[in-house]
């Protein structure tokens, strides 16, 4: 279980990792935390002929705070991002999951870009980005944009990131007044991928009824999986337990699980309407006491 | 910049349990490997090379991370501390190794050093655990010997030491 | 003779050089130009081999050799057959035993084809890369079931139904008893594949001298004498030309005693070969397939029960998958056919099964070994019979246990040892009578299950009673010799994993020879430290190996006294010996060292007397004539998340009886560790194969090892009945821990989610979230 060779070459600045990219296009990958592609490596499973690493960018390494959106660089690792009370204050769904990634010793490798860049559908990042209404910040030799999370993911382990892209920064946007959030997931052990999670986030109108949701759920399809359609039956109505049933119901519908070996397809799905259900129980309860989380 | 930026082989100087090395080296080699066969530092183990079980666990920068999901190149101009640094000299035990002695916190002993990188750079955090704050800060660490039971009798007693030694 | 240390929870000598990473285990050997090994391992389950084009691999730089089954010439052999059927009447058995490197077909996935030796393993790995196989891909035999079909494909072209071997055993004649039974419970039960998966995989290092004309091997085993003996023999060395070191091992469990597995005997071959160190490190990739397996049976079993719930008889008919190969012959299905009986009277058993080949990997003894399965049936059985008759899961035990004087006992069925099934001594109801209290089983029945039933939450308890068979010969033996500086040493021939021996060893001859624990140097597992052996497993290293050194420390014992009455013109009853001294009773001042008296054993001048020999040293060996029988009850209080299947467990207890204990805190961790390894094979271990033969999981991300969340605190009780088979009345408690914990998780589960009322009953191992749900919504 040792890695095939590569060139390697560190990065000096953002602007040199970006045209050595541009330059070795999908025969290079970006080496961040190296938590996911090493081991993919030791076993050959990926095998690329060069690696950028982005260790050396310490610039790249930050939590911003403006009027409580969130900005977090490509260097930045998981147990920052877990340890930084701002975080915990802004986005409290992005401070519930980060606990149950991995271990601590990966998380004091690993970085929430190179993640999200992996786009492991089985991971539970992504959904949490989808459930935040998070943006990507994509960069290349060329210039930059924005993707929406829901425009991010397109498939198993393939994002809307060009070859010549790197992930440099993610956005997650200020979370309103009277929300309440919750991540929920079962797995086999502590750490292990989900068999099935959920991502709620929820906000009140001044009525007190639904304003805005949004659910998402990991382990549940080829991506990270919005739960639109359920998410669309909670506006404007009252977070009871009899819309939230319903709203589970429906998620529990959209849902495209696949089974693996530690579960049926058919238990992952009960298990999606499960914890949609208690997240959303969750997250209604934290809205209307007015602590997010 | 160019092409030519990307290199078969690399000069790489690092600090390892205080002592400053410089090799040449692939960049594909394993951190651990590293460690064991070109420092000769062999008490580090490896145990599944795809970060799972942590008996490769070191400290980088005095944060444990997987040795096997690191490359040595990674390492370059970093500080890493492995179990031979925790004794502080021949003949002796730290407390947390004496702690692990008393409670019969080891059998095979291999999983041992992760484990205890592990949980030194943890108590250091966090002096004062429960019981079921040590089961998780051990659960990325997996022993097949001992149902965990003394491991985690031996961290709550070195957690008790070290605070009745800071205390003095 | 004092017992100073024997019995006391004495601290670890060998814990100081593990816990500082001083330790030497076979991937920290470091020689000179040592080159380094991988293997083409086969990606298929069954196929043939058209052609190997090498080539490439042979031209990529740092490539040393590249070795096929057809370069190793002569060399090439069979495996032997490690463990001979044993004697029962009307047993078949076709041996078929592996090979060094595949010739012409792979039998499983993993089966090593090509030997590649570089400069580096990242090299050799690059090699293998480039080695391209012709493949024909064969029909492949995989599940067991199914394979046992007559019209399955077959692993052997001349084996149809793929038949291993087939044993039938019988006492009494239960088809005539059963007739007059109140009950009859029929059921099916299968009992999956798991994996003993050891911290630190297997590995070889190999360095042939060539001016010694000696190979020294260092090796993962937990038999270094066998490994000795077999290398000489395969290599035309002589054994003294042959020492294998089997150092600090990072686990074993009973699969790295499988002899000889390819790369065992393929590397000290190349070593001569190439003349130059040779390493091979498994991964745990390899692991997965190249190290052997254990579990996977199903049986068809019925119970007759009286209007009591005692039991009549059994029967039971079971296939065994032994996987490819079968050179430990039958080891592992007798142990579950005799294990089942467990502490129970049993009039009446009738036990028939079928070993069969599947294109898997090999099935050896792993911790339990066989045990589990029948204990997983004979507890499954008594719990339905509870049911069926009104009484409790504990009061069916309690009605069926064998009586205090009833031992020896014996089951009128033949044992793994050749021996009959002969139970040396036992007191089962006060184990139960403890697990029960420590648990509190009649208050959680009474009040608290209710009381928290009326709260909604899923609640359950159970126990389980086992047996386990420890201990078995041949023999082991030791040599203890006092040191001229005073300190003690004691080599022995088996090998060590972790179980303590330098510690539990220490403690018999300190309290022997007068010195201090740690003044008691253990050497094991070198051969040529210690020519004779058998090696670690059955649970026997304390047993054996232990009695062996208690006789030899005795005799030294004598041979202090001895030399220490004639020093002091003295009788032998006029000495005391006492830390590290012998001094004369009641004469102030007048004592000697043991270093002093070894120097005088050892004369440079004069003469040592005719008949007597130099030092303070002796030798002896120990061979009990069957195993010694331990005992032990599990008891468990779990919740359960009824809408995510999701498991907790609040309360474990156990009580177990190993005879007289050397050291509780040895013992404790034993017993601690086999419980995780048993909590992960009911509920979290699972192989999963698909049709093709091929394991789905083969990463420890996906095979799921217990973590310290998923194992809970253990709440453990002894008692003490002495074997009266070995001086020391001890019995082997290594794998008792693991043995019951299968049955304990489908009793508590079901009793948890009262599935029995739904009519839904646990049958199967390993259980999961995932399968518990599946079961409970279709009842």
């Amino acid at each position: 279980m040792k890695p095939a060779p590569f060139r390697y070459a560190a990065a000096q600045s953002l602007e040199h990792a970006l045209a050595l990219k541009a330059e070795a296009g999908e025969e290079a990958r970006f080496l961040a935390g190296g938590q996911s592609l090493i081991p993919a490596m030791n076993f050959r499973l990926a095998q690329p002929a060069m690696l950028i690493d982005l260790n050396p960018l310490d610039d790249l390494d930050y939590i911003t705070v403006d009027n409580g959106a969130l900005r977090i660089g490509a260097r930045t690792r998981y147990s920052r991002v877990e340890h930084c009370a701002e975080v915990a204050r802004w986005q409290p769904l992005l401070a519930e999951v980060l606990p149950n990634i991995a271990h601590p010793q990966i998380r004091n490798r690993g970085t929430l870009c190179g993640n999200l860049s992996n786009a492991d559908p089985a991971s539970e990042l992504p959904a949490v980005m989808l459930a935040a209404g998070a943006r990507m910040h994509a960069h290349s030799a060329g210039g930059d944009r924005w993707i929406a999370a829901a425009d991010f993911f397109i498939n198993l382990f393939e994002t809307a990131l060009q070859p010549d892209e790197m992930l440099v920064e993610i956005e997650l946007p200020a979370l309103p007044a009277r929300s309440g959030t919750c991540f929920i997931e079962v797995a086999r052990r502590p750490g292990d991928y989900a068999m099935a999670g959920v991502a709620a986030s929820l906000t009140l109108d001044a009525n007190g009824r639904c304003g805005s949701a949004s659910i998402a759920l990991c382990n549940a399809g080829p991506t990270p999986m919005a739960a639109a359609a359920a998410a669309q039956l909670l506006i404007g109505g009252v977070l009871d337990a009899e819309a939230i049933a319903a709203a589970a119901a429906q998620a529990q519908e959209e849902v495209e699980p696949n089974g693996n070996v530690h579960c049926t397809a058919d238990y992952q799905r009960h298990l999606a309407g499960v914890l949609t259900r208690r997240a959303l129980t969750s997250a209604a309860a934290r809205a209307r006491q007015g602590t997010s989380a | 910049m160019s092409s030519s930026d990307f290199e078969h082989e690399v000069k790489l100087s690092l600090t390892v349990n205080g002592r400053r090395y410089t090799r040449t080296v692939e960049p594909r080699m394993l951190l651990a490997d590293f460690l064991r066969h070109e420092l000769g530092l062999t008490g580090t183990h490896v145990g599944c090379e795809h970060g799972v079980c942590g008996a490769c666990t070191v400290q980088f920068d005095g944060e444990p991370a997987r040795s096997c999901l690191t490359f040595a190149v990674q390492a370059q101009g970093h500080a890493i501390s492995t179990v031979e640094s925790l004794a502080g000299g021949p003949g002796k035990l730290s407390v947390l190794q004496e702690a692990f002695r008393e409670c019969h916190g080891l059998q095979c002993g291999y999983c041992t050093p992760g484990i205890l990188m592990t949980m030194q750079a943890y108590l250091a955090q966090h002096p004062d655990p429960t019981e079921a704050e040590v089961r998780e800060a051990l659960s990325g660490n997996l022993c097949r010997c001992t149902g965990y039971q003394h491991i985690v009798d031996a961290v709550l007693l070195a957690a008790k030491n070290l605070r009745a030694g800071a205390a003095a | 003779m004092s017992t100073r240390y024997f019995g006391q929870p004495v601290k670890r000598n060998e814990d100081a050089r593990l816990l500082t990473g001083s330790a030497l285990f076979v991937d920290d050997v470091e020689l000179s130009g040592m080159l380094h090994a991988a293997f083409l391992r086969s990606p298929h389950a069954h196929a043939k081999i058209i052609s190997i084009d090498v080539e490439a691999a042979k031209a990529r730089p740092g490539v040393i050799a590249i070795y096929t089954a057809e370069d190793l010439g002569d060399y090439w052999q069979h495996g032997p057959l490690l463990v001979p059927p044993p004697p029962v009447p009307g047993i078949v058995f076709n041996l078929r035993t592996q090979v060094p490197l595949a010739k012409g077909v792979t039998r499983h996935v993993g089966e090593p084809v090509v030997l590649v030796i570089a400069e580096s393993r990242y090299i050799a790995e690059d090699a293998v890369g480039d080695i391209y196989i012709d493949w024909e891909a064969l029909p492949v035999a995989a599940e067991l079931e199914a394979a046992a079909r007559p019209d399955a494909p077959r692993v052997y072209p001349d084996i149809p139904g793929n038949v291993a071997a087939h044993a039938h055993q019988k006492r009494g004649d239960y088809g005539r008893a059963a007739k007059d039974a109140h009950v009859t419970i029929k059921r099916r039960f299968t009992y999956d594949h798991g994996c003993s998966q050891p911290m630190e995989t297997r590995g070889v290092v190999a360095q042939w001298d060539n001016k010694a004309d000696k190979l020294t091997i260092w090796d993962t085993t937990q038999a270094p004498v066998a490994i000795r003996n077999g290398m000489a023999a395969m290599l035309g060395l002589s054994e003294r030309q042959v020492r294998v070191i089997a150092p600090f091992i990072g686990g074993g469990f009973g699969p790295k005693i499988m002899m000889f597995y390819p790369e065992e005997v393929l590397i000290p071959w190349v070593a001569i070969q190439l003349n130059t160190p040779v390493k091979w490190i498994e991964d745990r990739a390899e692991h997965f397939f190249a190290t052997t397996h254990e579990r996977g049976q199903i049986h068809d079993a019925e119970m007759a029960i009286d209007k009591e719930g005692k039991i009549i008889g059994i029967k039971d008919v079971f296939l065994h998958d032994t996987g490819a190969y079968d050179p430990y012959g039958l080891t592992v299905p007798i142990n579950s056919q005799c294990t089942l009986l467990g502490p129970y009277v049993v009039p009446h058993y009738d036990s028939m099964f079928t070993a069969v080949f599947t294109n898997k990997t090999l099935v050896t003894p792993y911790r339990g070994a066989g045990r589990q399965h029948g204990v997983f049936v004979m507890e499954r059985l008594l719990d339905i019979a509870a049911r069926e008759i009104g009484i409790t899961p504990a009061e069916i035990r309690r009605r069926n246990f064998i009586a205090p004087d009833a031992f020896p006992y014996n089951h009128g069925i033949i044992y793994q040892d050749f021996t009959e099934l002969t139970y040396d001594s036992g007191n089962y109801e006060p184990i139960l009578d403890q697990v029960l209290a420590t648990i509190g089983y009649e208050k959680f029945l009474a009040e608290e299950q209710p009381r928290l039933r009326a709260e909604g939450k899923c609640v359950g308890i159970a126990v389980v009673c086992y047996v386990e068979g420890t201990g078995i010969g041949p023999y082991e033996g030791a040599k203890v010799q006092v040191q001229a500086s005073g300190k003690v040493s004691v080599v022995t021939g088996i090998g060590t994993q972790g179980q303590g021996h330098f510690t539990s060893f220490a403690q018999i001859v300190a309290d022997a020879c007068g010195v201090d624990v740690t003044n008691v140097e253990v050497i094991t597992g070198d051969t040529d430290a210690f020519y004779w052996g058998a090696g670690t497993f059955a649970s026997r290293g304390a047993v054996v190996a232990g009695n062996a050194i208690g006789q030899a420390a005795g005799l030294v014992r004598q041979k202090i006294l001895a030399t220490a009455a004639e020093h002091f013109e003295c009788a032998e009853t006029d000495l005391i010996i006492e830390n590290g001294k012998v001094s004369l009773n009641g004469v102030p001042g007048h004592s000697i060292t043991l270093g002093e008296l070894a120097g005088m054993a050892n004369p440079m001048r004069g003469a040592v007397a005719p008949g007597t020999e130099p030092g303070l040293e002796a030798t002896s060996y120990f061979g009990p004539p069957m195993g010694a029988t331990a005992s032990g009850a599990h008891a468990m209080i779990v919740e359960v998340d009824p809408e995510t299947m999701m498991v907790e467990i609040k309360r474990y207890a156990v009580a177990h009886d190993c005879g007289v204990v050397i050291n509780p805190l040895i013992v404790e961790g034993q017993v601690q560790g086999g419980v995780a390894q048993g909590i992960g094979n009911a509920f979290f271990e699972d192989l999963v194969y698909n049709d093709e033969g091929q394991l789905l999981n083969a990463s420890l991300a996906d095979y799921l090892l217990p973590s310290s969340m998923d194992v809970p605190r253990m709440e453990m009780t002894h008692t003490v009945t002495p074997s009266p088979l070995n001086p020391l009345g001890i019995k082997g408690v290594g794998e008792a821990g693991a043995i019951p914990v299968g049955p304990l998780f489908a009793q508590a589960l079901e009793d948890a989610l009262q599935l029995p009322k739904r009519g839904v009953e646990l049958l199967d191992i390993p259980l999961s979230p995932s399968k518990l749900w599946e079961l409970a919504r279709n009842a």
